[in-house]
C-alpha cells in the first residue's frame, strides 16, 4: 500500500469539498473492497475520505411501505436488524450471506452499491425491491442506477447517503456462491408486491439487472414451474473459471425457481 | 504413568494456549535491530530470456539499499538448489537435472520465479524500488500441459528433452502376459489435479550475519531446519555448518511445502552479509501461490486384470508426472519411489508394472504435499478397483475383500519393492461398513432421489508407507541423506526433563505427544517434561517432519535415549542402594531393589552432585540416540464416502464420511482425530474444490482465494472416525503415523462416490458443479 492522506470530514459538504480538492481521492466506507485493491496496488488514491461518522449515512428505519437504510450500515447490522427482519427478512438473509464475519462487520451497504461489483449481492435486492438510491444531491431509482461493469449513475464525487427499499408482501433471495470467493456466481431476489413480482439478478452479467420475462410469468402465477420456459434476461452472461455463460444462464433460472419456491412456502 | 497424561491419553495440546491466544512466535513476529526488508523480483512470464536488468532507478528510491540479481549470486559462487533424490531411468542413466540457480541468471522458467532481490530500509521502499527495476525480457514459447511436455521442445537450454527420467518398477513382461490372459481388463484414464499447498502462515525468512564471529543465523518457516542448514552449507555453500544456525520458530502449517530449501531464504541469508544488515522477507499470499512448491499433477493410464473369480492378476500403470520447471528438493522421488511402490495397495496383485515419465514444464516446481505420491497411488488403485467392481457386476467392498492381503500373510512382500510388516485390512473394512450403515444405503439413495439429488457411495482401502525411512534402503533408492532421527533426553539436576528432538512440529502437537511418550516411559510428571525442537543451535541433528515420520522415527529415538537414561540410572541407583545392577528394576519412575526405592529425580540429583557415586561412571544424566528404522511403517484403513449431487445445479455435497484407520498404537487419540480430520478436509479439497490451473501462456489463473477454492468447514460433514490397531512390529512404540492418511485415502473414496452417483467413470478432480451439471446432461 502506498502512502495517502487520510481525512475524516464531519459533514457531507466537507466530504464533497475534500473530494473536489484532492488529486486522486476516494471515499472510504467499510474498506472491504477499496483496501484490498490498495494493498495490491491496483488502486493508489492520494486521499482517503472516511465516511464514518456522517450522521446522514446511518440508521435503519421503516416508515409506511419504505425501509430506509443508511449507506454506512454494515452488513452485520442489516443482518441483525429487527427492523429489517420484520419488514424484509430476505434482505437480512442476503446480508447474512455476504462474505464472512469479518467482511460483514466492516463492509457497508453503501460501499457495496457504489462499487457495483458484478457479483455483489445487494444490487439484486436494490432492483427487486425497487430501491431509491439517495445521494448528497439527488435520488436515483435503482432501475436507472446500474450502468455496466463497476459502472453506476453516480458522479465522481457523489455520495450515497441512504437506500430506500420498497417493502414487499414477500421476498426471497437465492444465491449460488462462487465456491472459492463465495461472492454470487448468480444471485436472484424475487419480490412480490401484492401480485406484482419484481426479479433482481446479480452475478449473471456485467451488472445487476431485472428479468422481465420472469417477472411477467410470476406476476401471472407465483409458481416455480411458471419459470420453466420463461425467457432469460437479454444480457451477455459472464463466463469465468467457475461458471461458463451457459451454466450461469441455467443457474439464473434455477435460483429464481428456488427463490419462488420459498415465496410459495412462506405464503 | 498417569492415566490422564500417559500413552493413550487425550491430553489437550499444551501448545494451543499460545496459538489460540495469539502468543505464538512466528518468523514474521520476530524483529531484530537494524533489520531491513527484502522483496523479490519475480518473473511475469512463464518462459523468457533475461536480456538486461537495470536497477539504477530503483536504487534512487529513498531507503533502497541494494538490488541483487542472478548475475550477482552466480559471481559470488552461490551453488544451485539441489534435488536430494537421484532417480535413475530404466536404461540405468541418471535423471536429467536442469540447473536450478537460486536467482534466475539468463532465463526464467515459470511465472513467479525469482530473478532478483531488492533490499531497503522499509517494506514500502523495497516494494517501490522493486517496481522500478527495469527488466528486459524476451518471451519464449512455454510448455505448460503435463501430457504434452515430453514431446514438446525442451524448455531448458542444453537439455535434449523435457523428460527428466523414464522410471519403472516391477516386471513388465509378466504384467503384460497376465493382462493378456486376464478374464477381464479394466482400463482407466486418470488425472491427478495440481494442488497448491496453502499453509496458513506464508513462508518467511529473517537472516542475520555477525561480522565479528562470521556467523549467520537464519530464522525461517522450515519443517526441517537441520536439512536446511545442511543444504545451505554443503550445496549452496553460504557458510560451513558451524557458522550457520537455522531456527524454525513456531511454524503455521507446512503440509510438505516447508520441507524444501527455497530460493528466498537462501538468497536472503547470503545477502544479509553483503548488505551488512539483517534482512527480513515474508511472502505475500500471492507469492505463496506462485512460488511455493505445488503438488500432484499426474496424468495416468492404468489397466487392471482380473480372473474369472475376480482376483486381480495384474496392474499396469503409465504415469506422466509434472515436475515443474526445476527439480525441487524431493521432487524426483514423489512420483517414483513414493508412488510406484504403493501400487499394490492392500491387495495380493501378483504382477505390477509402473512407468513414470517425469517431465519439465514452465510451471512452479512440484514436490511433496501431504501424502506425497501415496495419494496419487491410492487414487489409481482405488479408482480402478471400484471401476472393475462396477464393470464386472461385483460389490465393491466384496471385490476388495476377495483380493486383500490376509492377516496371516504378513510379513508380505509386494511386487513393487516393499515388505508390509503387519495389518488387518478386513477389520478396518468391516468396521467402516458397519459405521457407514452400508446396508441402509439403498434407502438413503431413494430418499435423496425424492429430493432431486443423486446419491453415491464410494470406497477407498488405502495403504501408505510412512515412518520415512530405513536409511540404507532409502540411500539405495537414491536418497542423498539418511532418514534416521535423533533425540536427546536431559534430566536436569532437580529432576525436570528437557527433551530435544530433530523432528519438527508445525501443527502436529509434538510438544504434547512427545512429552507424553517421555513422561510415560520415565515415569515423570507430564508437566515436568519440556520438548525443544526446531533449532540447529540447540538440537544436535535432525531430519525433520514429513512422511508421517515424527513419532515412528523421532519418537522411537526418544525411547532409545530413555533406555540409555534408565540403564545409566540403574547403575547409579545400584551403587546408592548397594545392590547389583541386575537386581535393580525401573518401575513408574523409580529404581527398586528389594524394599529400597530411589526416584529418577533422586538419582538425577546424585548424578550431578556425585558424592555417593560409582567411580567408573561419568557424572550427569543426559543421553542421546539416533534411531534408524528397520522398515517403513504401513498405516492402512478403509474410507467410505457418500455424496449427493444436486440434479439442478450439479453441486456435490459430501454428506457422510467414515474413516477407519489402523495407525498402530496411539499416543494421543485427540491429536490423531485432529490429524485425520485435517487430512480428510484436504482430501475433500482435492476431490471437490482445489485446482491449480495455468493457462496456455503459463499464467497461473488460480493465484488467489478468489479463484483457488480451499475447503471450508461447511464443505465437509461431521466425520465419523475410528481406529483399529495392529501395532507396528519393528519400532518400540508400535506406532505407524497418522499425519497423511486422511489426505491419502479420501480423494478416491469421494470420487468413487461421485462416479457412483453419476453412473460414469469419467469424472475429473475437482468434481466442480459445472462439470457435474454437464455430465448430468450429457454435455
Ligand atoms: C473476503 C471478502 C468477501 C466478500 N464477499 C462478498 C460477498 O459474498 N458478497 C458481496 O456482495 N460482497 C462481498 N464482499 C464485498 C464487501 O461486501 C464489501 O464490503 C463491499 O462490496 C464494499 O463495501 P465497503 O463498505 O467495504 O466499501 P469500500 O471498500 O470502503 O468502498 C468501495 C467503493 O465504493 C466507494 N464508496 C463507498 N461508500 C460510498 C458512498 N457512500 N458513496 C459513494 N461511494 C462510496 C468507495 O470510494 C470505493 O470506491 C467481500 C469482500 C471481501 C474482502
Amino acid at each position: 500500500m502506498d502512502a495517502f492522506n487520510y481525512h475524516k470530514p464531519s459533514s457531507l459538504a466537507e466530504a464533497v469539498a475534500l473530494h473536489r480538492d484532492a488529486e486522486d481521492p476516494a471515499y472510504l466506507s467499510g474498506g472491504h473492497t477499496l483496501l484490498p485493491t490498495m494493498t495490491q496496488r491496483l488502486a493508489t488514491p492520494s486521499d482517503l475520505i472516511d465516511l464514518e461518522g456522517l450522521t446522514e449515512l446511518t440508521g435503519i428505519a421503516a416508515e409506511g411501505r419504505t425501509l430506509s437504510i443508511g449507506a454506512f450500515t454494515r452488513h452485520a447490522e442489516v443482518a441483525a436488524s429487527a427492523e429489517v427482519r420484520s419488514t424484509v427478512p430476505a434482505l437480512a438473509d442476503l446480508a447474512e450471506g455476504i462474505g464472512d464475519a469479518q467482511v460483514r462487520n466492516r463492509g457497508t451497504i453503501g460501499g457495496s452499491l457504489a462499487n457495483s461489483d458484478p457479483s455483489a449481492d445487494y444490487p439484486a435486492a436494490a432492483l427487486a425491491l425497487n430501491a431509491v438510491i439517495r445521494t448528497d444531491r439527488r435520488q436515483i431509482a435503482a432501475d436507472d442506477y446500474f450502468r455496466g461493469l463497476f459502472e453506476t449513475a453516480l458522479e465522481e464525487d457523489e455520495i450515497i447517503t441512504r437506500i430506500d427499499f420498497a417493502i414487499p408482501s414477500c421476498a426471497a433471495y437465492e444465491k449460488f456462491p462462487n465456491p472459492a470467493s463465495r461472492y454470487a456466481t448468480v444471485g436472484v431476489m424475487v419480490a412480490d408486491f401484492n401480485g406484482t413480482v419484481r426479479v433482481g439478478v446479480t452475478g449473471a452479467g456485467p451488472c445487476a439487472c431485472r428479468a422481465p420475462a420472469f417477472e411477467a410469468a410470476l406476476s401471472a402465477r407465483v409458481d416455480p414451474a411458471a419459470l420453466d420456459d420463461a425467457e432469460l434476461p437479454a444480457i451477455d452472461f459472464n463466463s469465468d473459471l467457475h461458471a461458463s455463460a451457459e451454466y450461469r444462464a441455467h443457474l439464473v433460472r434455477v435460483m429464481a425457481q428456488r427463490a419462488t419456491a420459498r415465496l410459495v412456502e412462506a405464503s | 504413568m498417569s492415566a490422564e497424561t500417559g500413552i493413550g491419553a487425550a491430553v489437550k495440546r499444551r501448545e494451543d494456549l499460545r496459538f489460540i491466544t495469539g502468543r505464538g512466535t512466528y518468523t514474521d513476529d520476530l524483529n531484530v535491530p537494524g533489520q531491513t526488508y527484502g522483496v523479490f523480483l519475480r518473473s511475469p512470464y512463464a518462459r523468457a530470456k533475461i536480456n538486461a536488468i537495470d536497477a539504477a532507478q530503483a536504487l534512487q528510491v529513498e531507503g533502497a539499499l541494494a538490488v541483487f540479481t542472478g548475475q550477482d549470486t552466480a559471481a559470488a559462487g552461490l551453488g544451485d538448489l539441489p534435488c536430494g533424490w537421484l532417480v535413475k531411468s530404466k536404461d540405468g542413466s541418471d535423471m536429467v537435472s536442469a540447473p536450478h540457480p537460486p536467482l534466475a541468471v539468463s532465463q526464467v522458467n515459470y511465472v513467479g520465479e525469482p530473478f532478483g532481490l531488492v533490499v531497503a530500509e522499509s517494506l514500502a521502499a523495497a516494494r517501490e524500488a522493486a517496481e522500478l527495476v527495469a527488466a528486459d525480457f524476451e518471451e519464449l514459447t512455454p510448455v505448460v500441459a503435463t501430457a504434452e511436455a515430453a514431446q514438446a521442445s525442451p524448455i531448458h537450454e542444453g537439455l535434449e528433452a523435457n523428460l527428466a527420467y523414464d522410471w519403472e518398477l516391477g516386471d513388465e513382461a509378466a504384467t503384460d502376459a497376465a493382462l493378456a490372459a486376464a478374464a477381464h481388463v479394466t482400463r482407466l484414464d486418470l488425472t491427478n489435479n495440481r494442488l497448491i499447498p496453502n499453509a496458513i502462515e506464508p513462508r518467511a525468512a529473517l537472516a542475520t550475519f555477525d561480522p565479528a564471529s562470521g556467523e549467520y543465523e537464519l530464522r525461517t518457516t522450515s519443517q526441517n531446519p537441520h536439512l536446511e542448514r545442511l543444504v545451505l552449507s554443503a550445496f549452496v555453500q553460504i557458510a560451513p555448518e558451524h557458522k550457520l544456525r537455522v531456527v524454525a520458530p513456531d511454524v503455521g502449517g507446512g503440509f510438505g511445502s516447508k520441507i524444501f530449501v527455497y530460493a528466498e531464504e537462501t538468497v536472503v541469508t547470503w545477502a544479509a552479509a553483503k548488505v551488512g544488515r539483517p534482512i527480513k522477507w515474508t511472502a505475500e499470499r500471492s507469492e505463496s501461490f506462485l512460488a511455493d512448491a505445488h503438488a500432484r499433477d499426474h496424468v495416468t493410464h492404468a489397466e487392471l486384470g482380473l480372473d474369472e473369480a475376480g482376483r486381480f492378476t495384474a496392474l499396469k500403470v503409465r504415469t506422466t508426472a509434472n515436475l515443474g520447471a526445476y527439480l525441487s528438493l524431493f521432487g524426483s522421488s514423489v512420483p517414483t519411489f513414493l508412488y510406484g511402490t504403493l501400487l499394490a495397495g492392500q491387495y495380493k496383485t501378483p504382477n505390477i508394472h509402473v512407468q513414470t515419465h517425469g517431465v519439465y514444464t514452465n510451471t512452479a516446481p512440484v514436490d511433496a504435499y501431504r501424502g506425497a505420491g501415496r495419494p496419487e497411488a491410492t487414487f489409481v488403485v482405488e479408482r480402478i478397483v471400484e471401476a472393475a467392481a462396477r464393470e464386472t457386476g461385483r460389490d465393491p467392498a466384496e471385490l476388495r475383500r476377495l483380493n486383500m492381503i490376509e492377516p496371516g500373510d504378513f510379513p508380505y512382500e509386494t511386487p513393487v519393492a516393499l515388505v508390509y510388516d503387519t495389518g488387518n485390512y478386513q477389520a478396518s473394512l468391516d468396521r467402516a461398513l458397519q459405521l457407514a450403515d452400508y446396508g441402509g444405503f439403498k434407502q438413503r439413495r431413494a430418499a435423496s432421489e425424492a429430493e432431486g439429488k443423486r446419491r453415491g457411495i464410494g470406497f477407498s482401502c488405502y495403504i501408505e508407507a510412512c515412518g520415512l525411512a530405513p536409511s540404507q534402503l532409502a540411500i539405495q533408492l537414491g536418497a542423498g541423506v539418511g532418514l534416521y532421527e535423533s533425540g536427546e533426553i536431559r534430566i536436569n539436576p532437580t529432576g525436570s526433563v528437557t527433551v530435544f528432538t530433530g523432528s519438527h512440529s508445525h501443527g502436529q502437537g509434538h510438544e504434547t505427544t512427545f512429552a507424553q511418550v517421555v513422561s510415560d516411559k520415565l515415569g515423570v510428571p507430564f508437566d515436568d517434561v519440556e520438548v525443544v525442537h526446531g533449532d540447529t543451535g540447540r538440537v544436535e541433528f535432525g531430519l525433520g517432519t514429513y512422511g508421517s515420520r515424527s513419532l515412528a522415527v523421532g519418537g522411537s529415538a526418544l525411547i532409545s535415549a530413555a533406555d540409555k537414561i534408565i540403564a545409566k540410572g540403574t547403575r547409579i541407583a545400584a551403587h546408592m542402594m548397594q545392590a547389583e545392577p541386575d537386581n535393580v528394576a525401573f518401575e513408574a519412575g523409580a529404581f527398586i531393589s528389594g524394599n529400597q526405592r530411589l526416584t529418577l529425580q533422586e538419582v538425577a540429583f546424585a548424578s550431578y552432585v556425585p558424592a555417593d557415586y560409582p567411580p567408573d561412571l561419568e557424572p550427569g544424566l543426559s543421553e542421546k540416540a539416533f534411531y534408524d528404522p528397520e522398515n517403513f511403517t504401513y498405516p492402512a484403513g478403509a474410507h467410505i464416502a457418500e455424496v449427493e449431487v444436486d440434479e439442478a445445479t450439479g453441486v456435490v455435497q459430501l454428506v457422510n464420511f467414515v474413516a477407519v484407520d489402523d495407525f498402530g498404537q496411539i499416543i494421543n487419540p485427540m491429536i490423531v482425530d485432529g490429524q485425520v480430520h485435517g487430512g480428510l478436509a484436504q482430501g475433500a479439497g482435492q476431490a471437490l474444490l482445489e485446482h491449480g490451473i495455468y493457462d496456455a501462456d503459463g499464467q497461473l489463473t488460480t493465484g488467489s482465494y478468489m479463484d483457488y477454492c480451499m475447503p471450508r468447514a461447511d464443505d465437509v460433514p461431521d466425520f465419523t472416525v475410528d481406529t483399529t490397531v495392529t501395532p507396528c512390529t519393528h519400532n518400540p512404540l508400535g506406532v505407524k503415523g497418522c499425519g497423511e492418511a486422511g489426505a491419502i485415502g479420501s480423494p478416491a473414496a469421494i470420487i468413487n462416490a461421485v462416479t457412483d452417483a453419476l453412473g460414469t467413470e469419467d469424472v475429473a478432480m475437482p468434481a466442480t458443479p459445472e462439470q457435474m451439471w454437464r455430465k448430468l446432461r450429457g454435455l
